[in-house]
């Protein structure tokens, strides 16, 4: 990568940590990024399924909400249950508009006195200006884009963590904590974006190199890039907006039903409401549906899927290669009637309709700790 | 031992008597990474040069392979099917991708020799 081409881009904290582990940086969401290391996506991908990776999350945008108000606040923007958030629990949810279609999606921590939000890369200018449009002036929005944050994820992460930080291995799924590890001030999450158990950890940029060095020394730890974080999280059918979900796409569309609770359910008032709740009662025009092609070639973003008559009822948002059921695997979205698993459908790719399935979301079981 | 030669678009040919064998380089799978799925041409199929012959797909993406000369396909690495990766471990021996047979023999001549492509890819290409 030339040097004039690096310099329009942010970099990470752990920008020359990457460099001297050979990683390959490409531009995304205006950072400059590891989208692998010299192992390369399908290594760096099984990895993470048998021991550990470790992953570069800091682009992704650090937020925290102040004021009494806060919770009902942010339940006038998502539609998840934010006042009833035990402490140090984390929520995930989604910024909807009022035609119900998604802003963002995001992680909401219960942090007591804050809450602590986690939002997309690509998004977190807007999601502030949002966030500041609309929460009142009761609630401030504080943004920590300079604090980076870690990802350990897979197996092997609670014993990996257990010997750095012990401090943070009795936490359960989606609950984070201030705990020390490797010495180090940080703040832990259990959650993750592979389906594998893990740990999420946001730390002052001045330690991140070194914290990182700290988690690469462990034998069971290696590093992964973008390109993995990707193929892993198809593997565990999550969606990634901008893709699956976007402004066109309802949490209903996508099957994120579960994220909205009964009294959201019950109450409304989320932008959005109203074809949110009427898809929650009479069902979606059209669901998200996983895909696996019959034969080799990967299916990707835009594919045009057919039914078996080859009308199109719809297309793929995402589609690759899942390294872990060693197939081509993809996401999309297709008309109700041919949601079913099991559905006989055709994907288009390079000009010839190819045999393909409806299958089940996620195409490999998440193994999160049981809480 | 056949001379090997190379293209713009990072396909390598040699030719044993008229029949050429066809694959990408070394620096095209690096660049690629990880290769998963290849689709190569029916036998018998006329490709030209410069033409789209063959598709390799790597997790990220999927590429054209082109034609490095005119040219009729007379046979295909069938065994790329069920091992993809061949191509990334093997670049120039066992993940070759096609053979065709060539009809002009001058036109091999001008493509680049190995130090021509060394300082290509040099060069940044």
């Amino acid at each position: 990568m030339s040097q004039s081409f690096d310099q329009n881009l942010r970099r990470t904290p752990l920008h020359d940590l990457h460099v001297a582990l050979g990683a390959r940086l490409v531009p995304f969401a205006g950072y400059a990024m590891p989208v692998q290391y010299p192992t390369g996506i399908l290594a760096e991908h099984r990895h993470a399924r048998a021991r550990a990776g470790l992953f570069d999350v800091s682009h992704m945008g650090q937020v925290t909400l102040r004021g009494a108000t806060a919770a009902s606040a942010l339940e006038r923007l998502v539609p998840a249950d934010i006042a009833g958030l035990a402490r140090q629990a984390i929520r995930y949810t989604m910024l909807t508009d009022q035609q119900g279609g998604i802003l963002d999606d995001l992680m909401v921590g219960n942090g007591d006195d804050h809450l602590a939000l986690v939002v997309n890369a690509g998004n977190k200018e807007a999601d502030v200006a949002h966030l500041r449009a609309h929460l009142g002036a009761g609630v401030t929005v504080e943004t920590h884009f300079e604090r980076a944050l870690l990802a350990l994820q897979g197996p092997a992460a609670a014993t990996v963590m257990g010997r750095l930080g012990p401090e943070a291995t009795p936490l359960g799924f989606m609950t984070f904590a201030r705990c020390a590890v490797a010495g180090f001030d940080c703040v832990v999450a259990r959650s993750g974006y592979t389906g594998e158990d893990g740990f999420e950890i946001a730390v002052d940029p001045a330690h991140a190199a070194d914290l990182a060095r700290r988690l690469l020394a462990d034998p069971d730890v290696a590093p992964v890039g973008l390109g993995a974080r990707d193929s892993l999280r198809l593997e565990a059918g999550l969606c990634l907006h901008g893709h699956d979900i976007d402004t066109t796409t309802t949490p209903i569309e996508a099957g994120l039903a579960w994220t909205i609770g009964k009294r959201r359910r019950e109450q409304g008032g989320f932008p959005g409401a109203d074809r949110i709740l009427r898809e929650i009662a009479s069902g979606p025009a059209r669901r998200r549906v996983g895909l696996r092609p019959d034969g080799g070639a990967p299916a990707r973003e835009g594919t045009e899927i057919l039914d078996a008559e080859g009308r199109v009822i719809g297309r793929v948002t995402s589609g690759g290669f899942g390294a872990t059921v060693n197939a081509p695997i993809a996401m999309g979205y297709v008309a109700t009637r041919a949601a079913t698993p099991g559905t006989a459908v055709q994907l288009v790719v390079r000009g010839a309709a190819r045999p393909s399935r409806i299958v089940p979301l996620p195409f490999v079981p998440h193994r999160y700790a049981r809480s | 031992m056949a001379v090997r030669k190379f293209t713009r678009d990072h396909e390598w040919i040699n030719l044993d008597g008229d029949v050429g064998t066809v694959g990408i380089t070394d620096h095209a799978q690096e660049q690629l990474g990880d290769v998963v799925f290849v689709e190569l041409p029916a036998v018998g199929k006329v490709v030209t040069k410069g033409g789209e012959a063959a598709v390799v797909e790597s997790v990220k993406a999927a590429s054209e392979v082109y034609a490095p000369l005119d040219g009729t396909v007379v046979a295909v690495n069938e065994a790329l099917a069920a091992e993809p990766a061949t191509v990334n471990a093997d670049p120039f021996g066992a993940g070759w991708f096609m053979k065709i047979r060539v009809a002009d023999r001058a036109a091999f001549d001008a493509l680049m020799d190995e130090p021509a492509y060394r300082k290509f890819v040099a060069e940044g290409a």
